[in-house]
């Protein structure tokens, strides 16, 4: 499973590819790749977010399943999809938490 | 303190104003990304993790109140509430936008700051002795020719494409605080038998993935030759220097491959071109420059405070404080303090708005409006009366800012690592914190003495690993984080790389092997004078590899 992850050229925050294109702030929001099909077109929608100066540095990352959650799979990105594991108040955690309360 | 006159001022300002545009160009698209990038890294400008990262210049570490508190205000409006202090003594907010940049930088320029050159392949912020200026063991300031430095290497047209970027430091005292020797030109100021000021240099000293000590180019330059012969060596430099091989590209490669000899005879023909011209030091620039760095006017008091020494019988926690965090000053009565930012289990380097604020404060009121950041990641007030060490230590504490570490075990160095940094492997900030716990009782800390641990999340070398007492240096195996211990490195006069004592140690047990290092020292060393340093020299490796991996 793959997913497109950028930066957003304003400012900086991690943001993932979504379903039809746009660029969502949570990964459970990205789009989970699941074929080659899927995957050209993503690295399509990728350029264009790039060419209208959206975002910028896109790249393909893997995803895992784990206890159910949808993860990014190597601990670099977990930590840009969650914030830094030494401030929970800071990052998407912190963030994900202000807008469930 | 170094004030700007109209030609810094214009200069900084047309900065900020050229950078506004560049933003605003990037944002409309005008410019893409990869012509973007070295503009706005010339501005001290990066892309980490989570955000942006904006990298601010203190030149030399030296800030006054107002500077202070203007890194507050931009932690507070523009950022996430903190700062983070560096090794390079600048300052790195983690979560700009680039939208507000321009303006962070407007705000700078308006209290003399920048960032300039403290990214891209030029020469960086001239880092120095914290205490410059202050110390009792110094005998001249290295900050006045720290900042001849920095106005001879700002924009430097000739030098602003190096094949790699460019470090100097400059201590003035025989103890080495600012760590010369692991710098791309380490300069000690020293003087020859006739009395006259000078310096030793050396070369290509450096950490990274190839560590390597600097070598010694001249015993004694004289001072009036700084210039030209800086020159003569960036000038070798970027001519001879690898630009094929990034990892290859740093001075000590070309001082490696080419041998020293033959470096220094190119670096003394270079010399004999330039000096004597427009670089020879005037002997009234560097008297105007030593007026912008006089010594603050002293009272006369006596060596010792009765006041200080009362209050220390009194207070227990004040006594240790005092014991650890003072440090001798040049002037009788004096003392500069160290503030540590190693809070027990805190973010090593990392400060809130309110705490510089606090900081600010304490500096206009006690210590003649000067602050220093060292390149340990601490804050220092570097001329405080010592009867007034009482009260800046109550206000330090009610701010959570009193902790009597300074050298000890956990006043350790930590770059950011994978919790913000791009380029890091694993994490340092946690394993820090961990072993701050770990050792956070006092009289065990005490009895442990100087040790110096330091810590990087990569091969970079940010956390300067390679020479810390204990380094501790994080890797990436097959996704899990590892870390390995190096021994007896040391970035003072008698700097030395550590050596990779065996197989990393994964998250969960890095701390226990920490302990078994230290608890090993504790066992073998002759007594309580004999600090961690000097016993790792005298027993060699071999009893820490036996605690740590079995005889």
């Amino acid at each position: 499973m793959k997913t497109i992850t950028a930066n957003r050229l304003v400012d900086g925050d991690v943001v993932w590819l979504g379903h039809n294109g746009e660029w969502v702030e949570f990964v459970e929001a990205a789009w989970v790749l699941g074929s080659d099909e899927d995957m050209t077109k993503a690295l399509e929608f990728a350029k264009a977010g790039e060419e209208k100066q959206y975002v910028l540095g896109t790249y393909a990352i893997d995803l895992e399943l784990k206890d159910g959650h949808l993860q990014p799979k190597s601990l670099k990105e977990r930590i840009r999809a969650q914030g830094p594991t030494t401030r929970l108040d800071l990052g998407k955690q912190a963030e994900r938490h202000l807008r469930s309360a | 303190m170094y004030r700007y006159d109209e030609f810094d001022r214009d200069f900084v300002n047309q900065r900020v104003t050229q950078f506004e545009d560049q933003v605003r160009r990037r944002m409309s698209g005008e410019l893409t990304e990869d012509e973007f990038k070295p503009l706005r890294l010339m501005n001290g400008l990066y892309l980490q993790l989570h955000a942006y990262m904006l990298r601010v210049a203190i030149p030399y570490g030296t800030l006054n109140a107002t500077q202070m508190r203007k890194l507050a205000h931009i932690a507070r409006t523009y950022d996430r509430g903190y700062g983070h202090f560096t090794t390079r003594q600048n300052v790195q907010f983690n979560w700009p936008k680039l939208s507000d940049t321009p303006q962070i930088l407007r705000e700078l320029a308006d209290v003399e700051m920048h960032a300039i050159q403290t990214s891209g392949n030029c020469i960086r912020n001239v880092t120095s002795d914290q205490f410059a200026g202050a110390a009792a063991d110094e005998f001249a300031d290295p900050r006045v020719y720290a900042e001849i430095l920095r106005q001879w290497s700002s924009l430097h047209p000739e030098f602003l494409f190096l094949p790699r970027k460019f470090k100097i430091a400059i201590t003035g005292a025989e103890q080495d605080r600012a760590a010369v020797q692991v710098h791309d030109i380490g300069l000690q100021l020293t003087r020859n038998e006739d009395g006259e000021i000078g310096f030793v240099v050396f070369v290509g000293g450096g950490l990274g993935r190839t560590p390597m000590v600097g070598r010694k180019v001249r015993d004694f330059l004289p001072e009036n030759d700084l210039l030209a012969y800086s020159e003569a060596i960036l000038r070798v430099y970027n001519r001879y220097g690898r630009r094929d091989n990034k990892y290859k590209a740093r001075i000590k490669i070309l001082v490696h491959e080419t041998g020293l000899e033959e470096l220094k005879q190119d670096i003394e023909t270079e010399f004999e071109a330039t000096k004597n011209g427009i670089l020879n030091l005037p002997n009234e620039e560097v008297v105007r420059i030593n007026e912008y760095f006089a010594p603050p006017s002293f009272d006369a008091l006596p060596k010792i405070s009765t006041e200080l020494e009362a209050a220390k019988r009194e207070d227990r926690d004040l006594a240790l404080f005092s014991s650890r965090n003072l440090h001798a000053h040049k002037a009788e009565g004096y003392t500069s303090i160290t503030i540590s930012l190693k809070p027990i289990g805190g973010a090593p380097g990392d400060a809130t708005a309110d705490q510089m604020d606090v900081i600010a404060d304490l500096a206009e009121r006690f210590g003649h409006n000067e602050l220093r950041v060292t390149h340990e990641q601490n804050l220092v007030l570097p001329h405080v009366k010592l009867q007034d060490v009482p009260t800046v230590f109550k206000i330090l504490k009610a701010n959570d800012l009193a902790d009597s570490n300074a050298g000890l075990i956990t006043d350790m160095i930590a770059c950011p690592g994978l919790d913000y940094c791009a380029l890091a492997n694993a994490r340092s900030i946690p394993i820090a914190q961990e072993i701050s716990k770990r050792f956070e009782a006092v009289k065990r800390q005490n009895e442990i003495g100087d040790l110096k641990l330091k810590i990087s999340g990569c091969i970079n070398a940010c956390g300067h690993h390679h020479v810390g007492h204990i380094g501790i240096l994080g890797v990436d195996r097959k996704g899990e984080e590892l870390y390995q211990i190096t021994l007896g490195g040391s970035a003072d006069q008698n700097t030395s790389i550590g050596k990779i004592i065996g197989r990393g140690f994964p998250e969960a047990e890095i701390t226990d092997a920490v302990e078994t290092v230290v608890d090993t020292y504790l066992a073998n060393r002759l007594d309580e004078e004999e600090s961690f340093i000097d016993a790792y020299r005298r027993l060699g490796d071999q009893p820490f590899k036996d605690a740590l991996y079995g005889a």
